[in-house]
């Protein structure tokens, strides 16, 4: 017999100071406090855990602890919105980045922007192979024209941080210290895993134009003239970052 | 006009050494096996939601931000200044 409304379950939840919900009991009709109280530290230590599995990088700078304080208030704000655990996490980098006390570290919403977007692509949908031989003998105006779609795996995160090695610095021992200049990342899966690429200012105006859905001739356009359009084509094409080729 | 004709032809030619290698086929040959392949560097790559371990630790919820131990931002130094150490964040918390 259910004498307590979801509603009333719900919202005790995620603050520990709202009262155990009234009536809640186990099967031997005694009163449920305790039990609720596990299953409520369970809720919260489990979606913090899954922010910490989700978000290495931010952890490993932030430090354990900090960043289970930092996930604890995150994750009380914003529970999830779908039961799809491996997405969960849309909202924190815009949240690292209003937190004031975090504002002296600016770049972690672009480390936790581009966790996420490598999660994004880790469960995008396989596509098929693309076949480079769609690109000869096309005439210049069916190729200006033509629209380059990228794989639903491929990703494109900019920063004005040194993401990429700040990102590296983070996960992997004995990585570089990170340099001074900013670093965009594509993120691209050949087979199974997302792998990153550092990509220069005009190759991520190409394609983020590509993934906005210019055309070619105005990909190139977005890139400017320091685009360097074989080597960018080239990376994109041994990559797997390219679905087709629409004419 | 000579620029797009010069584009046109650069396409073909970085497109035609890919095509020579024919790798295009081998990656859907293969099966996708989730979590095999994700230890180590790609741990993060999986997301949370793709194991079911259990809890078992506490969760302590707190109001105030009180930063404690040090990550490894504190090693990073990037030249405008702003990216100071979990030192000068604890300095700059707010009195509550």
């Amino acid at each position: 017999m259910i004498t307590v409304s979801q509603d009333a379950f719900r919202a005790g939840l995620l603050d520990a100071r709202v009262p155990v919900p009234e009536g809640l009991k186990d099967n031997e009709g005694r009163s449920a406090g305790r039990r609720y109280a596990v299953y409520r530290n369970n809720v919260a230590v489990s979606l913090r855990e899954a922010l910490e599995t989700g978000f290495p990088a931010v952890a490993s700078l932030l430090g354990k602890e900090n960043f289970a304080m930092v996930a604890g208030h995150f994750l009380r704000q914003s529970p999830p919105a779908s039961p799809l655990m491996m997405h969960y996490g849309e909202g924190f980098p815009a949240f690292l980045e209003a937190a004031e006390p975090l504002a002296h570290i600016p770049y972690l919403g672009d480390i936790a922007r581009l966790e996420l977007a490598q999660r994004a692509s880790y469960h995008a949908a396989d596509c098929p192979a693309f076949d480079p031989a769609v690109f000869q003998d096309l005439s210049d105006e069916t190729l200006m024209a033509g629209y380059l779609v990228l794989a639903p795996a491929t990703k494109l995160v900019k920063s004005r941080w040194p993401m990429l090695s700040i990102y590296r610095y983070a996960t992997q021992p004995g990585a570089a210290k990170p340099g001074a200049a900013p670093e965009n990342v594509l993120i691209t899966r050949p087979e199974f895993d997302p792998v990153l690429h550092p990509l220069d200012a005009a190759a991520a105006g190409f394609v983020q134009a590509c993934l906005s859905g210019a055309n070619f001739g105005a990909a190139l356009e977005a890139a400017g003239p320091d685009f360097d359009l074989p080597n960018t084509l080239s990376l994109l094409l041994s990559s797997g970052a390219i679905a087709q080729l629409k004419l | 006009m000579s620029k797009t004709l010069k584009t046109a032809a650069l396409v073909g030619a970085v497109a035609a050494s890919f095509t020579a290698h024919g790798t295009a086929a081998t990656a859907m040959e293969k099966e996708k096996c989730f979590g095999v392949s994700l230890a180590g560097q790609n741990d993060c790559a999986a997301g949370p939601g793709t194991t079911c371990a259990g809890s078992s630790t506490v969760d302590y919820q707190g109001n105030a931000w009180t930063l404690v131990d040090a990550g490894t931002c504190g090693d990073i130094e990037l030249p405008d200044g702003r990216m100071g150490s979990l030192e000068a964040l604890e300095r700059d918390l707010p009195k509550s």
